[in-house]
């Protein structure tokens, strides 16, 4: 085995270990820094693809953007842990079965699957290549996702302004 | 990386992905719900990169469509807390039991 495919395993078993204890952690607030580290291994695991943009880019938005956000939003409105409810065991169960069958079903599929690469000559994804598809005009070109998420970008923010906006009447 | 058979990177999406789901069904803080919807959007965006990693090295489809994935994850979870916020604000509570009122 290469140093490589041996940090990809850890890795890999870094994110499922922290995912897990995102999802089954009682008190939020380290459900969150759980769900930062989780993040941040599945980062690693872009850079070992060799997708240093994309890695850049969970780092920058999800690590630096959105985790921070979700801390703040839990010092805002929670008390630090969740009541237990008395339905709560039926709902974990049905839970548990749906997400394991799923889980083995989905894992049957994708070990069943003859995978076909296309044997083209590769290209490399670099921040150049990325940019200039996403600014192309042309076929295959991205410009006008590129420019219809940004209308979106712009809604969310003063969405989110205003929904979250204190009215003067309160 | 090579070496790496692209069915583990599989597996190990379809793990993430069902915890994302097994969180989203069982939580009841509309925060750690969100959490779990973090989650499944990280378990696709990993299936893509590797897709396009593995199988589709001459193009970037994959890395444009991840590129969204976050982009829209971004504005999705900004929108959530300031309802969530909003939520908080008018019943106290951000408990997804207690919160099934949609206007009144």
């Amino acid at each position: 085995m290469s140093p490589s495919t041996i940090i990809f395993y850890i890795l890999a078993a870094l994110v499922v270990t922290f995912g897990a204890l995102t999802v089954f952690t009682h008190k939020i607030f380290r459900a969150a820094i759980f769900l930062l580290l989780t993040l941040i291994g599945v980062a690693g695991i872009y850079i070992l693809m060799e997708m240093q943009f994309i890695a850049a880019l969970q780092i920058i938005v999800y690590v630096g953007g959105i985790v921070v956000l979700i801390i703040f939003s839990i010092f805002l409105t929670s008390s630090g842990s969740e009541k237990v409810n008395p339905r709560t065991t039926l709902r974990i169960l049905s839970a548990a079965i749906l997400s394991g069958a799923g889980l083995i079903f989905s894992i049957w599929v994708v070990s069943n699957h003859i995978y076909v690469p296309a044997g083209i000559a590769p290209i490399e994804p670099s921040v150049r290549n990325i940019g200039l598809q996403l600014l192309s005009y042309k076929d295959f070109g991205y410009v006008f996702p590129f420019e219809v998420v940004s209308i979106l970008l712009l809604a969310a923010l003063i969405g989110s302004i205003v929904i979250a906006m204190k009215s003067k009447k309160q | 990386m090579e070496q790496v058979p692209l069915i583990h990177v599989l597996i190990l999406s379809s793990i993430l992905f069902f915890l994302g789901i097994y969180g989203f069904f069982t939580r009841r803080n509309l925060i750690t719900v969100l959490m779990s919807i973090e989650l499944i959007l990280n378990s696709v965006n990993i299936n893509f990169v590797a897709f396009n990693k593995y199988l589709y090295p001459h193009q970037l489809e994959g890395v444009f469509f991840t590129l969204f994935i976050i982009t829209i994850a971004a504005a999705e979870v900004s929108l959530a807390i300031a309802i969530i916020i909003n939520l908080y604000r008018r019943f106290n509570t951000i408990d997804i039991d207690d919160t099934n009122t949609m206007k009144y």
